[in-house]
This record gives C-alpha cells, sequence and structure tokens, in this order.
C-alpha cells in the first residue's frame, strides 16, 4: 500500500525507467547466444505446434453437429458444474486454511503446509486411490459416513466434486497464503484496536483486500479441476451423464470416434484460454 | 514516579487518584526488555520521545494490547487491563502511517469501531459523520484513503480512533508521514483536538517539536528505559542524556562542581555562575560560543578551549561548527563569520564562552 505521497515519485521513476528498460532490451536482443536461442525456440515450438496441430485437424465442418450432441453436452454441463462445485469447496475450506497458515504460528506449521502442498505432486491416480482408502465404502472415513448418515461418494457426482476438489483445492491455498504473506497484517491490528474481534477483523479487512488473490486461486483451482482425469477416473468412475466429465469423455471418444475427441478437445482449449485470460487481468490488478 | 501521578482537577474526590492510566510496562523482546512506568491523568497529553529503537513503539504496542506483558501491571481508570484483548480495551491508537482501510472510504473507516462497537449501520455512518464534520472533513466522506493528502488522511485516521470513544488514545509518530509544509497545519490542528480529548493521550515521537508542542509532559525513553522526565521546559533547559541535550541543541558536559567552577569527568573545567557542589550537569546553546581565529587576549570570557574543527554544515541560516580538541563541542556562528574565520576541517581553533551563558543543574 503505496500513500498518496509516493506516487508522484512512483510515477516519476516508471518515467525515467522506461527509456533505460528499453534500451536494455534491445541490447539483449542483440546478444542472445544460439546455445541458448536453438533450445529455446524447439521449446516453444515444442509447446505450440500441438495445440495448432488440434486447431488445424479439427473437422469445422461437422463441428456445430458433434458439439450439438446431448453426450458431449451431458459431459460439459457436468465438467462445468463439478468443477464449479468443487472450487466453492476449496474456497469454503482452503482460504481459512491459508489463513491458518499465513497468520498463525503453530508447532508442525512446516509440516501441515508440506502435506498442504503435497497432492500437487502427487500423481492424481494415487490421489483418487488414497480417496477411496479413505471415503470409500469401506475406507477409514467412509465407512462411518455409510453407516451413520447413509452417504456413499465412490461413483457418484458428489465423489467428482470431491476427486477435483482434492487435486485442486492446494492451488488455491497456496495462491491464498502467498497473498496474505504479502498482505499486512497490521491491517487486521488496526481493526482489533476498533473493535473488531479477530474473525470481524478477517471478514471486514483482510477478505475485500486480498480479494484479488482468492480470486486468482479460485481460477486457478478451477482450471485444474475441469481438467481433472486420474483422481476422477479412479475414486468416481465413468458413468456418462453422472460422473463422465469432459477429460474423461475424450478419452473414451478418441478410441471409438476421434472427430468428437478433436471436438470435445477445441471445447477445453477454448475455456483454458479464456481462463488465461481471465487470470492474466486478475494478477494485473492483483499486483 | 509518584510525583507524576498528578490527581485531576477536582481534589474533593479521592476516587479520582484512580483515574486515567497507572501502567508499569515489562516487555521482553530477545535481549531487549522494556521497562517503563507511565501514569497519566484524564486530560493529559504525554509525549514517549526517544531515538529508534528505544522501545517507544512497542510501549505503545503493549498499552494497546498488540504486544503481551513479561510483566508489571495495566490500569485504565481503576480497571484492570492486562490480560483484556485488544477489541475489548477501550483504546484508539493512530498509527504511524494510519493503517486506513483502503477498501473503505473515509466515512466507512471511521464507521468501522462504532459497527463493532455494536452500533446499526445507519447509527454508525451518522456517529461517523459528525466526527468528519469535526475534523472539517465533510466533503470527503465518500473518498477513498488513496485520494485522501497526507493530511486529510491524518484526521480521518484521528476521527476513526475517537470514534469508540477511547478512555486512552495512543498516537505513534503521527506526523512522521506528512512534508515538512503539511506538518505545521497538522501540528497545530492535532495540538487543538488533543487539548479537547478529555481522557488520556500518549503520543509517540523522535522529534522533539512535535514532542514539546502537542505534549504537556514528556518521558524520554532510551533503551528500554525512561531517562528523563518532566514538562517540555524542563527538559529543553535541563537535559540529562546526550541523546536529549542534541534534541534540544545544547552542548552538554557531566562533571564535578566546587562552586562557580565544574570540574568535568573528562578535559577542562567549565566557570558557571550557579554556585553548586557535587555532580552536576554544565549546558550552553551552540550560539552561546565564540570563535576566534587566535587566542583571544581582551576577552572577558573566562571559558576558553583551544580546538579543532572536525565538521562543518549548514542548519538553517546558521553554521554548525563541531569541534574536538581540548573539549568537544557544536558551536553556530553567521555563514560571513565562518568565511571571515577560514573555517575548514582541520583547522585549529580558539572557543570562548561567557559564564552568563551556561547553566548548571544538578546530576
Amino acid at each position: 500500500m503505496t500513500s498518496p505521497a509516493d506516487k508522484p515519485g512512483a510515477a516519476a521513476e516508471a518515467l525515467r525507467g522506461r527509456p533505460r528498460r528499453r534500451r536494455l532490451g534491445s541490447g539483449m536482443r542483440r546478444g542472445v547466444p544460439l546455445p541458448l536461442l536453438v533450445p529455446a525456440l524447439l521449446g516453444l515450438a515444442f509447446l505450440i505446434v500441438p495445440l495448432i496441430a488440434l486447431i488445424v485437424r479439427t473437422p469445422w465442418h461437422s463441428l456445430p453437429e458433434q458439439l450439438a450432441s446431448p453426450e458431449v453436452w451431458q459431459a460439459l454441463q457436468l465438467s462445468l458444474l463439478c468443477a464449479t462445485a468443487a472450487t466453492a469447496v476449496s474456497l469454503v475450506l482452503g482460504v481459512p486454511l491459508a489463513w491458518l497458515l499465513a497468520r498463525t504460528d503453530f508447532p508442525g506449521r512446516g509440516l501441515v503446509r508440506a502435506l498442504v502442498t503435497l497432492p500437487l505432486v502427487l500423481p492424481p491416480v494415487v490421489g483418487g486411490v488414497a480417496l477411496l482408502m479413505a471415503l470409500g465404502r469401506n475406507g477409514i472415513v467412509g465407512k462411518w459416513l455409510d453407516a451413520w448418515f447413509g452417504v456413499t461418494l465412490p461413483f457418484t457426482t458428489a465423489g467428482v466434486v470431491v476427486a477435483e476438489a482434492f487435486v485442486a483445492m492446494p492451488f488455491l491455498v497456496i495462491s491464498v497464503e502467498g497473498t496474505l504473506r504479502a498482505a499486512d497484517p497490521r491491517y487486521e491490528e488496526a481493526a482489533t484496536t476498533l473493535g473488531a474481534s479477530r474473525f470481524t477483523a478477517f471478514r471486514r479487512v483482510t477478505l475485500p483486500l486480498i480479494a484479488p488473490g482468492i480470486a486468482a486461486g479460485a481460477v486457478l483451482a478451477w482450471a485444474r479441476a475441469l481438467g481433472e482425469f486420474g483422481a476422477t477416473i479412479t475414486f468416481a468412475g465413468n458413468f456418462p451423464g453422472r460422473t463422465q466429465t469432459m477429460p474423461l469423455a475424450v478419452y473414451l471418444a478418441l478410441q471409438s470416434d476421434p472427430e468428437a475427441a478433436i471436438a470435445l478437445s477445441l471445447v477445453l482449449l477454448t475455456v483454458s484460454i479464456a481462463v488465461l485470460a481471465a487470470l492474466r487481468d486478475r494478477w494485473m490488478t492483483a499486483s | 514516579m509518584s510525583h507524576l501521578r498528578k490527581t485531576t482537577n477536582d481534589p474533593t474526590d479521592d476516587g479520582d487518584r484512580t483515574q486515567g492510566l497507572d501502567a508499569h510496562l515489562v516487555v521482553d523482546h530477545g535481549t531487549f526488555r522494556l521497562d517503563v512506568t507511565l501514569t497519566a491523568a484524564p486530560g493529559d497529553v504525554v509525549a514517549l520521545l526517544g531515538p529508534n529503537g528505544a522501545g517507544k513503539t512497542t510501549a505503545l504496542r503493549a498499552l494497546a494490547g498488540l504486544v503481551p506483558l513479561t510483566t508489571g501491571h495495566l490500569r485504565l481508570d481503576g480497571t484492570a487491563l492486562d490480560r483484556t484483548p485488544p477489541e475489548s480495551r477501550p483504546v484508539g491508537v493512530v498509527f504511524q502511517d494510519y493503517l486506513l482501510f483502503p477498501h473503505l472510504t473515509a466515512l466507512d473507516n471511521v464507521a468501522f469501531g462504532p459497527r463493532c462497537h455494536g452500533a446499526s449501520k445507519a447509527e454508525a455512518r451518522t456517529q461517523a459523520a459528525a466526527w468528519l464534520d469535526r475534523m472539517g472533513l465533510a466533503d470527503h466522506a465518500g473518498a477513498k484513503p488513496r485520494r485522501l493528502s497526507g493530511g486529510q488522511a491524518q484526521r480521518v485516521a484521528l476521527a476513526r480512533a475517537l470514534a469508540t470513544r477511547p478512555r486512552l488514545l495512543l498516537l505513534d509518530e503521527p506526523l512522521a508521514a506528512l512534508d515538512a509544509r503539511t506538518r505545521l497545519e497538522v501540528r497545530s490542528q492535532l495540538r487543538r483536538h488533543l487539548a479537547e480529548f478529555e481522557a488520556v493521550a500518549i503520543l509517540v515521537t523522535h522529534d522533539p517539536l512535535d514532542a514539546m508542542v502537542l505534549a504537556d509532559r514528556l518521558v524520554v525513553i532510551e533503551d528500554g528505559h525512561i531517562v528523563q522526565e518532566g514538562t517540555p521546559a524542563d527538559i529543553a533547559r535541563r537535559p540529562r542524556t546526550a541523546y536529549i541535550a542534541q534534541l534540544v541543541g545544547l552542548n552538554l558536559y557531566r562533571g564535578q562542581a566546587d562552586g562557580h567552577t565544574v570540574r568535568l569527568d573528562a578535559g577542562p573545567a567549565i566557570t558557571t555562575t550557579e554556585d553548586l557542589s557535587g555532580p552536576v550537569f554544565v549546558a550552553f546553546p551552540p550560539s552561546a560560543v565564540t570563535l576566534h581565529r587566535d587566542r583571544p587576549t581582551g576577552s572577558s570570557a573566562r571559558n576558553l578551549w583551544h580546538c579543532e574543527v572536525s565538521g562543518l554544515e549548514t542548519h538553517g541560516d546558521q553554521i554548525r561548527a563541531d569541534l574536538t580538541g581540548e573539549l568537544p563541542l557544536a558551536a553556530d556562528l553567521t555563514a560571513v563569520a565562518a568565511a571571515e574565520l577560514n573555517l575548514r576541517p582541520g583547522a585549529p581553533i580558539w572557543a570562548t564562552v561567557k559564564a552568563a551563558q551556561t547553566h548548571a543543574y544538578p546530576a
């Protein structure tokens, strides 16, 4: 938070800095050594060519028909619904968890933080198996859910949400925790001296201040949930209309109807580009 | 510190003795220990003055409840607050950089406190509007903090702190974030608001001018401990540490008095007009020093020292010369005089001070 008095100075510095930066930029272009340039361009091609191939091979003439099929619509609707629900779950549980990690000090905080990030690097299939062991009909928690509430999660739409939230929530927690660490905790202190409880201070001061960071984290988590495959198919199965999300439908269609798979992939690519555009905006305003 | 426990204006009511602030703050922070005793009656404005790292802000945070006391006590109007969480203390804080909530308008910033104290939204806003009006900010009620000038933000922060009707108002470097011109104006406004404030106000500053203009009483803290306290006039006239002497712009020495002569612990003797004995301080302003290129012969000054110029700097429209040698001292002279004396670092110089311009007082 810069005070209003700082702003003219900062603006002037930015103005002064611009020509210098431009000179520096042109200098760098002149001086890129070949051993760096060649692999760099190869890497770029490696990332871009598959996407171009997808667009080139898209059956544009049959596309409207492909996309209008009820199976595609079902999968798309289910995907959007589940990804959104998983993001909501991540928000409700993840924001308080991020606050706990950023604002409190308790023994083993480092370990907790590591455990929270684990699903980021864990193979999603393993996540799915782990979820089955925990929440499956005979899982250590699922057993009681079934006995006491008659709730079974595996192979249901709710199970898809659980699998996606498991994989996506760490993205949100890490993003929000970073924003919280960057936010000045003294605003919370100021709120307390005005009579706000720690929760009120969080709700009325911290939450609005970190809203851009939360939004960015939510978009990231949503995108991750939308593309989730391994944990979903392991924990929730592949039942059209119930647990078959877009990525599962793409995989299945590729074996029987490649054109449909390409059409579905194109939809997911479009969504990804939209997410990227949204994120870019969020991050620009957040920083 | 019992002499500082002022009774209030009404001497008939013995219960008034418990009104105001009675605190003994001890906070351990690593190897640093803050240990200060503060008492103040309602209506008092006390300034905590000290160099950076002296523990002033820690004292303020301990009063607000943002730092727990290691030991000691804190009573406000007779109620123990040691274990009260900050949100339940009748304490208002104006933070150094104000910490106005950037997402709320000036009005909602001020209404925040009343809202937390149970007022309805409309009620809180009415109160907040009245406070802003009092601060002359009615036109800026709808402005977000980033659109306020430094002086306006300071007043919004003060209004926000006062809106909870605190019994103890704490101000952390209230003028430090302002430029010199705004500072002058805001200082006089703040002085007026503090004079109107009926409970205890404590402000932290490293600026002696702010402290002297705003406060009735100064408490000087160095390295976690109180080194001197008293009225601004008393402290300005009789500094007791090198830090305070430097703040108020005096040359200060410690020595043993024997009649009109004070033999310094290290160095020569100074002749004074006061007749004292035992350990004393001697102080004189840099403007009392006269410099000579050659040893003066006809001078009536009894205090004559041979020195060497160690540094020169401009000080307002004067030149401040730092001298080393027989007696390290600071001398003020005009630019013309400095040129005539051909002052430059390393130059030998004679310094004289008239006994009548020195001031000696018991240590």
